[in-house]
């Protein structure tokens, strides 16, 4: 329950405070920008309200009423009706860790769940209960080698194939720290992750490469980790989830750290947000990590129960000299992973990538025989890959969703050099129609 | 509550053991009952480093407390205990002994004078 303050209550404050009123308070607030007036239409009626939101409502085109070729970042996968129901019961909807977490045993044993999950998908020995999107659980990982070597290395090297979104929010954090330099951004877009090999240094504190990349490409970056690892760098790798049923880890492949975007786990793509980012690393790392992280133990009768575990630095102790400050998780994000990831299985999860692959694959194929159309197939990929187009991206795309199609990504926006390149994700959810639609719309484009 | 009477203290619960220009720094066994046991030590300086006095040069966490240990006297460092972080537990078994954390060249044996002798920490300890 909302208790506000009484008038007594105020008072007291702000004689504690020395403050005459409560409008003193704002007086560093221009008065001009105190009180301004908002321009907004007269007062709806709640059936006006209602209807006027269903009509901006219809004006969508959604990935539901689309065939969806749109990724770069958030896929649209069929969710199982099972999470919602279960993310919606009132033990568990709830965004946050509560304060006092120990009190809420089934929210930690969804949070260790999803940790062993993660874990076990990324092939790394432990992963936290989550941050907030795949950008900032990239970020993490920046922060957290900068402290693992206590700012002594000052480089991190950025694969020009990482996600540009996360490439930002990495800037955007470590803005913060001095002396920073980030490597990496000049290098040949579609070029080789050996390329990256010839940044490492000794002041190397991080290499972040994407697997599989931005422009859907798999590489096995074991002999680059090893590389990296010579001149005593971390390495971490963004991975797609999804991909991990079908392919090599990152763990296997020796990184240090993996961070993600968990959306493809059964999250509805909702505009951009709430997303899953996803961070696992190894043992010897576990107290640099941020966030939080659930452990199993027993009581005092030797039952099974869950605690937080290694926040002291975070939150309750020495808030001043944490690596991070960040301690929310997206828990209920990250519940729905859970499921998704529950009621498919090891099987499922495998099947619904390798669904992803073959489709993609029967799509590019498809679409490399169309007159002026051109798969650039550089490496072996997973559901998503570049076609450059014959016609700008934004034409194409504006007849294919004239057509029922929600069209691939204009790399031209991240990517001067790219321009006229289009990024397409195929996943479980179009069918072989769609793809064969989806080419037919292509020809017409080309034929004007 | 052991104290022994050739090592000098400071108010913050490090030990020195002096040996020529070189000391030898650790936690005391003082710090260590108030701290309970010590699952963590992580030495936040590495050889060759050259450090202020008050400098931080280690995290102890304990199951109910973190701390940091400062060097109570400036200088170099010329030796670090690799081992210590592997088992933090000898924080609380060994604290004047194989829980020494760092040993630094000191650039002045002067400031020695202003930290206390064994009679002096007692007391302190009891304030």
């Amino acid at each position: 329950m909302f208790t506000p303050h009484t008038d007594a209550e105020r008072e007291e404050m702000l004689r504690v405070i020395g403050v005459r009123k409560l409008d003193d308070l704002f007086a560093d607030v221009p008065i001009a920008k105190r009180y301004p007036k908002l321009d907004l239409p007269p007062a709806l009626t709640e059936i006006e309200a209602r209807l006027q939101m269903e009509e901006f409502a219809f004006g969508n085109n959604t990935a539901q009423e689309r065939a969806c070729f749109l990724g770069a970042g958030a896929y649209y996968h069929y969710t199982p009706a099972a999470v919602d129901a279960i993310i919606r019961r009132g033990e568990f909807l709830t965004a946050y860790t509560p304060y006092q977490p120990e009190v809420s045993q089934g929210t930690l044993q969804a949070i260790f769940e999803y940790q062993s999950l993660i874990a076990n998908l990324t092939g790394m020995d432990v992963s936290n209960a989550s941050h907030y999107d795949g950008a900032t659980a990239t970020a993490e990982a920046a922060v957290m080698a900068y402290h693992h070597f206590r700012g002594k290395r000052t480089r991190i090297i950025l694969s020009p194939s990482l996600n540009p979104q996360y490439r930002e929010v990495v800037k955007t954090y470590m803005g913060g720290y001095e002396g920073i330099e980030l490597a990496g951004e000049n290098l040949d877009p579609l070029g080789n992750p050996d390329d990256l090999t010839a940044l490492l240094n000794d002041n190397t504190a991080l290499l972040i490469v994407q697997y599989p990349d931005f422009f859907g490409r798999i590489y096995d970056f074991t002999t680059v980790i090893e590389k990296a690892h010579q001149f005593g760098a971390l390495v971490a790798v963004a991975v797609n989830p999804m991909a991990m049923g079908l392919l090599k880890t990152p763990g296997a492949m020796g990184a240090d750290i993996a961070v993600g975007e968990g959306q493809s786990l059964g999250l509805p793509l909702s505009f951009g947000g709430p997303y899953l980012g996803i961070f696992a690393t190894k043992k010897e790392y576990v107290r640099k990590i941020a966030g939080r992280l659930v452990g199993e133990t027993a009581d005092t009768e030797g039952r099974r129960g869950y605690v937080l575990t290694l926040t002291a630095r975070e939150q309750h102790i020495r808030r001043e000299k944490a690596t991070s400050n960040i301690c929310t998780n997206q828990g209920l994000m990250a519940l729905a992973a859970t499921v998704y990831m529950s009621l498919l299985g090891k099987n499922g999860l495998k099947e619904v990538a390798t669904l992803c692959y073959q489709k993609a694959h029967y799509a590019a194929d498809q679409i490399s025989k169309l007159d002026g159309y051109e798969v650039l197939a550089t490496a072996p990929f997973f559901h998503e890959f570049v076609v450059k187009c014959p016609q700008s991206v934004e034409e194409t795309n504006m007849h294919l969703l004239a057509n029922g199609f929600l069209g691939g990504y204009d790399l031209g926006n991240d990517y001067p050099a790219l321009s006229g390149h289009m990024l397409i994700a195929v996943t479980e959810m179009v069918s072989k129609e769609d793809i064969d639609d989806l080419c037919e719309a292509l020809k017409e484009v080309n034929n004007g | 509550m052991n104290i022994p009477s050739n090592l000098k203290y400071t108010n913050t619960d490090e030990w020195v053991s002096v040996d020529g220009n070189v000391a030898t720094i650790g936690v005391t066994d003082h710090a260590q009952e108030q701290l309970s046991d010590v699952v963590f030590v992580e030495i936040t300086v590495s050889v060759g480093d050259k450090l202020a006095k008050k400098a931080t040069i280690a995290t102890v966490e304990s199951v109910k407390a973190a701390a940091d240990v400062n060097l109570p006297v400036s200088g170099k460092v010329v030796a670090v205990n690799e081992d210590l972080p592997q088992t933090p537990e000898l924080v609380n078994t060994d604290p004047y002994g194989k829980a020494w954390m760092i040993k630094v060249e000191m650039d002045n044996p002067a400031e020695l004078d202003g930290l206390m002798d064994a009679a002096g920490y007692e007391k302190h300890t009891r304030e």
